[in-house]
């Protein structure tokens, strides 16, 4: 729904009083204990970060996604583990079910997604299979009336943590490439599913990955997304379509905060006897920070009101997260330069950052895989 | 039991304030605003005695422009019922505030009035006071505690050099200070059910209320910047310093 400008604010406000005054202060926590505590996890449902973009009639707030990506530019002043919390739950651990689920997926799944009771997760890469997501092996056979799965996810996000999988798997062994894949919501208490160990990470700490492997897990056949088999290439390319603003967005937002820290560092911290924001190779780094995430916000922003207006964004969300990504990872580099030698200590945090955005590049459709995608949206676009 | 929460809306109190150029108050043009944290602590107070079954309506009132209303949401969006805004351009005093309260209270007739001890603006701390004195009602300040019992209300108040613990009768005043309680986050879901709660708008004419300033403001100037200090060579030049400029010792 489209709310009105005055509770968008207050909605806004109250998610910026939260990072600001509660998940802040616990940053290095977080880092350190590679956790995020149990009590702040408690907060965050109180407050309804779950069920950001989930319909309201599920329970959820049903943000549309102009307003999740003000929301995410709000969440990107924190430590991108926070948001991982319940960023399945919001992307790509629901969202197959709200774009594509039957009525019957809705109403047992969402409403405890919404409050985060049940936590969502989403299994498409596996060990030989990222990029080139068609080419998965895990299979789904038909078995009575349901299907058992086969194969192994491989860095599935809050897996550790998951009550449910989106699971993508091959129901058509004969017919390779996207077409013979499908979409299951699968329940991680099922008999077969084995999770590997949380894998250790150059950053997000406190934010989960592990292998999600399917040794003849028995599901039953209301586990197929929408009910239609073949389908599932499509939903998980519409689940990842939508999250490409939202990812933008946070990046967005992490820039934001770097950019504050960058400039409060450099008008205190004094050489030669002045501020270094005084010299101007410093304030050249600013300067192209400030620009490049004021350019990123503008795709975002610009990508999100079309899409909201139902225009086709394909390139515009590809082009958004690509360049939005690039860019927190360009300003995430100037901020520990500006910061020098306190850049790589840990006390201030920014060489956490520094290793925290890395990832922006990579999942949720790496920086590669945008660039095909905005150019194969061109050279459509003009054939 | 019906609570009456005065809240009022003020400039943010992490925003750095500054005087206008011609003296005559702060900016609040393009000033980020919010409700004054004091009565933060009142709303909250309220809505966890209804979550405890004490009280059954919770209304916040707030006196000042249109955009109070916003600050009406929040309550809302605590847990508040409803809202009332008592609306005008008005730069109204304390005295005034408590002069349009109390009309409101005798068509309501709440049985307890909880407010801020104090706004984070003009930091009067009047207009609680004022209210019971116009009401005639018993009043509890700057209160850490309050407990509803059949005979009234066990307050503990915060006072120099320690607490002091009274019962007062209802219907009363009382205001709030700041280890009462911790205020909550309204959560998402409430501040958009909130837009649905019904805010009554009034004006003071209607009231019958003259809200005419008694009080008139001179000038307003920034506190003086702090000197800098000076840097002594050894304790012994420090003691003297201390003795003989700074008369401390």
């Amino acid at each position: 729904m489209a709310l009105d400008a005055e509770t968008l604010s207050q909605l806004l406000d109250t998610v910026g009083r939260f990072v600001d005054e509660r998940l802040r202060p616990s940053e290095q926590q977080v880092e350190d204990d590679d956790h995020v505590p149990d009590a702040l996890i408690e907060e965050m449902k109180q407050l309804g970060l779950f069920g950001l973009t989930i319909p309201e009639e599920y329970g959820g707030l049903g943000l549309d996604v102009t307003e999740e990506v003000q929301v995410a530019l709000v969440l990107g002043r924190t430590s991108p583990a926070f948001r991982s919390v319940f960023g399945t739950n919001i992307g790509i651990g629901s969202q197959g079910i709200v774009i594509d689920g039957t009525e019957e997926q809705k109403q047992r799944y969402l409403p405890g997604m919404a409050s985060g009771d049940i936590i969502g997760s989403f299994c498409l890469t596996e060990p030989d299979s990222g990029s080139d997501a068609a080419a998965l092996r895990t299979t789904a056979l038909p078995n009575g009336n349901g299907y058992v799965l086969n194969g192994t996810k491989r860095y599935i996000t809050n897996a550790p943590r998951a009550d449910v999988f989106t699971v993508m798997a091959r129901t058509d062994p004969d017919t390779p490439g996207a077409r013979g894949i499908s979409a299951f919501v699968v329940d991680a208490d099922s008999p077969g599913i084995r999770l590997g160990k949380p894998e250790k990470k150059m950053g997000q700490k406190g934010a989960h990955v592990c292998d999600v492997v399917f040794d003849d897990c028995k599901i039953p056949g209301d586990a197929l997304i929408g009910g239609v088999e073949g389908q599932g290439f499509k939903t998980a390319m519409k689940v990842l379509d939508r999250g490409r603003l939202h990812m933008g967005a946070v990046c967005v937002g992490v820039a934001r905060r770097l950019i504050g820290d960058s400039l409060a560092y450099a008008m205190e911290r004094k050489q030669f006897g002045k501020p270094i924001s005084e010299f101007q190779l410093i304030q050249a780094m600013l300067a192209d920070s400030e620009t490049e995430c004021a350019a990123a916000e503008a795709l975002v922003v610009d990508a999100a009101r079309r899409r909201a207006a139902g225009e086709p964004v394909v390139k515009q969300a590809a082009m958004a997260k690509y360049f939005a990504s690039e860019m927190v990872g360009r300003v995430a580099d100037r901020a520990v330069q500006i910061h020098g030698g306190a850049g790589y200590i840990s006390d201030y945090g920014v060489e956490r950052f520094y290793r925290d955005v890395r990832l922006f590049r990579i999942y949720e459709g790496t920086s590669q895989i945008q660039q095909l995608i905005i150019a194969r949206e061109m050279i459509k676009g003009a054939a | 039991m019906k609570v009456l929460i005065p809240i009022k809306r003020v400039i943010d109190a992490n925003v750095k304030v500054r005087v206008r150029g011609d003296g005559s108050g702060v900016e609040t043009q393009n000033v980020k605003m919010a409700m004054n944290p004091f009565c933060e602590i009142a709303v909250e107070e309220a809505v966890r005695l209804k979550e405890a079954g004490l009280a059954e309506e919770l209304i916040v009132i707030s006196c000042g422009v249109t955009q109070c209303q916003e600050t009406l949401r929040t309550g809302l969006a605590m847990g508040a019922d409803r809202g009332i805004l008592v609306e005008t351009d008005a730069e109204l005093e304390p005295l005034a505030v408590a002069k349009l309260l109390k009309a409101v209270v005798d068509k309501e007739s709440p049985d307890l009035i909880i407010l801020g001890k104090q706004s984070v603006d003009g930091d009067n701390n009047q207009t609680g006071q004022m209210l019971a004195a116009l009401l005639g009602w018993p009043q509890g300040t700057f209160i850490s505690k309050i407990e509803i019992k059949d005979s009234g209300s066990a307050i503990t108040r915060e006072v120099d050099g320690g607490l002091e613990m009274l019962e007062i009768k209802l219907p009363a005043v009382v205001t709030v200070d700041l280890r009462l309680n911790e205020p909550r986050y309204a959560s998402l879901p409430n501040i958009m059910k909130a837009k649905k709660k019904p805010i009554e708008t009034i004006s003071p004419d209607a009231l019958g209320v003259d809200v005419a300033p008694r009080v008139e403001i001179l000038e307003v100037t920034e506190p003086p910047s702090r000197q800098a200090g000076i840097k002594v060579e050894s304790v012994g030049e420090l003691v003297d310093k201390l003795r003989n400029e700074a008369k401390v010792i």
